[in-house]
């Protein structure tokens, strides 16, 4: 059983989870720095599948690596690069090398990478891509053909919480849990109301369904107005720009501004955990998980 | 002869009103009279995460997102209670194979209600 489903279905245990760096050379010794660096906070880690349409190396062969290194994978297939077969494909790869925590995503487009002349497959949505991750573990492809034994899935997927239509997205949440999804991973959320009426939603339409918001480890306002600018889907609030902008201490102002929303999202209803993203790459990593009470693992 | 002539009259109609795109398999009703293969990813379960903030798609930013048109549809337009219902149906992947054809002969045939053998939908189960 995956460490994932253990903590999440059967602990009261916050879990907190992070994104593994991506890899573009460097070969096993990149990966066992940052393995080192991640392994005593997280329970998982994704395993990004060409985050912000930049081709890297590929889910599987990272998630692999990473299960090498002592770390869990939580392995992201997002629908623009591959269509059903070889999202199949990837699952049953994951499956083969003992790999449970599936992630599935729409992904962004292809205009968003370094090669928005690329085609865009989109052959599924996150939702079917969800349904048919289910469906593989009641032991049947989604032509029916059987699995025997079937693959042991622990799924997810990732919501926005503070895009439009933000009614909707409640209900989206519904559906995704409903096609098979365990857990969500909600994208960066500087908006503490919108998060907050999210949950509340889900824990109401949704009770088992548990949910994991983002937040992000900055060192100035600068990365927060390119988030802003040019990331479709993150909209930061002009006073929080200025809060961090204006303080004379701004990697000091930023990190106090990073406790302030994950203390918050943590009290929130139907939230077992967090997703923490680190943009410093410094030491605030380790200083941020003690201010939360967490304790290393061994 | 029919099946050769419809998919002409049909793209002519739903064309200039709802972008028609001819999947062959459509799901109008069900979607706020709103076609989601104009959306650019062809997302037919709802939006992605890219919706910025004044509602406009993440791949063209100047177009009003296909779901929030969509969504606001469902919400205000007077459609029937059973098409308003299906809007968070879990619609099934798109059949490739009917690209181009007659939504309309495809609904009477029911071809377009066949899915492959191993789709299952787990409503109601939670
Ligand atoms: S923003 Fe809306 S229309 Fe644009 S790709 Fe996403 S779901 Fe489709």
């Amino acid at each position: 059983m995956s460490l994932m489903r253990e903590k999440l279905e059967n602990s009261n245990d916050t879990v907190f989870t992070a994104e593994f760096p991506s890899l573009d050379g460097g070969g096993m010794a990149k990966v066992e720095k940052n393995a080192a660096r991640l392994a005593p906070w997280f329970v998982g880690v994704n395993a990004t599948d060409n985050p912000a349409a930049h081709a890297h190396a590929s889910n599987t062969a990272s998630a692999i690596a990473m299960k090498m290194h002592g770390i869990e994978p939580i392995m992201q297939i997002v629908c623009r690069d591959k269509n059903r077969l070889a999202i199949q494909a990837d699952m049953m790869g994951a499956a083969l090398h003992g790999i449970e925590n599936i992630s599935l995503l729409t992904g962004d487009d292809v205009t968003a990478g370094d090669e928005p002349e690329s085609r865009r497959v989109f052959d599924l949505d996150s939702t079917q891509a969800i349904n048919i991750a289910r469906i593989m573990t009641t032991g049947q492809y989604l032509s029916g053909r059987k699995i025997n034994p079937a693959p042991d899935f622990y799924i997810s997927a990732v919501e926005n919480p503070a895009a439009p239509p933000f009614d909707y997205r409640i209900e989206r949440a519904l559906k995704k849990y409903r096609a098979g999804a365990k857990y969500l991973q909600l994208q960066i959320c500087y908006h503490p109301d919108r998060l907050e009426k999210f949950c509340a939603g889900v824990a109401k339409i949704a009770p088992d369904l548990k949910l994991i918001p983002t937040i992000v480890l900055v060192k100035s306002a600068k990365p927060m107005s390119f988030m802003n600018e040019k990331v479709p889907g993150i909209d930061i609030p002009q006073e929080t720009l200025n809060r961090v902008s204006a303080a004379a201490d701004q990697a000091e102002e930023a990190y106090k501004l990073t406790v302030e929303l994950a203390k918050h999202a943590m009290t929130l209803p139907a939230v077992r955990g967090l997703h923490v993203t680190d943009f410093r790459h410094d030491d605030s990593l380790d200083r941020f998980m003690y201010d939360l009470g967490q304790k290393p693992r061994n | 002869m029919l099946k050769k002539l419809l998919p002409f009259v049909e793209h002519a109609i739903k064309k200039p009103v709802w972008d028609c795109r001819m999947c062959g398999q459509c799901v109008l009703h069900s979607t706020g009279m709103t076609c989601p293969m104009t959306c650019p990813k062809t997302l037919r379960n709802g939006p992605c995460g890219g919706v910025r903030e004044n509602g406009n798609c993440e791949v063209i930013p100047d177009m009003q997102c296909v779901w929030l048109k969509a969504y606001d549809r469902k919400v205000f337009l007077p459609l029937p209670t059973v098409w308003k219902e299906h809007f968070n149906e879990l619609r099934p992947p798109v059949d490739m194979r009917l690209q181009g054809s007659s939504s309309w002969i495809n609904l009477v045939t029911k071809r377009d209600q066949q899915t492959p053998a191993g789709w299952s939908t787990n409503d109601g189960e939670h």
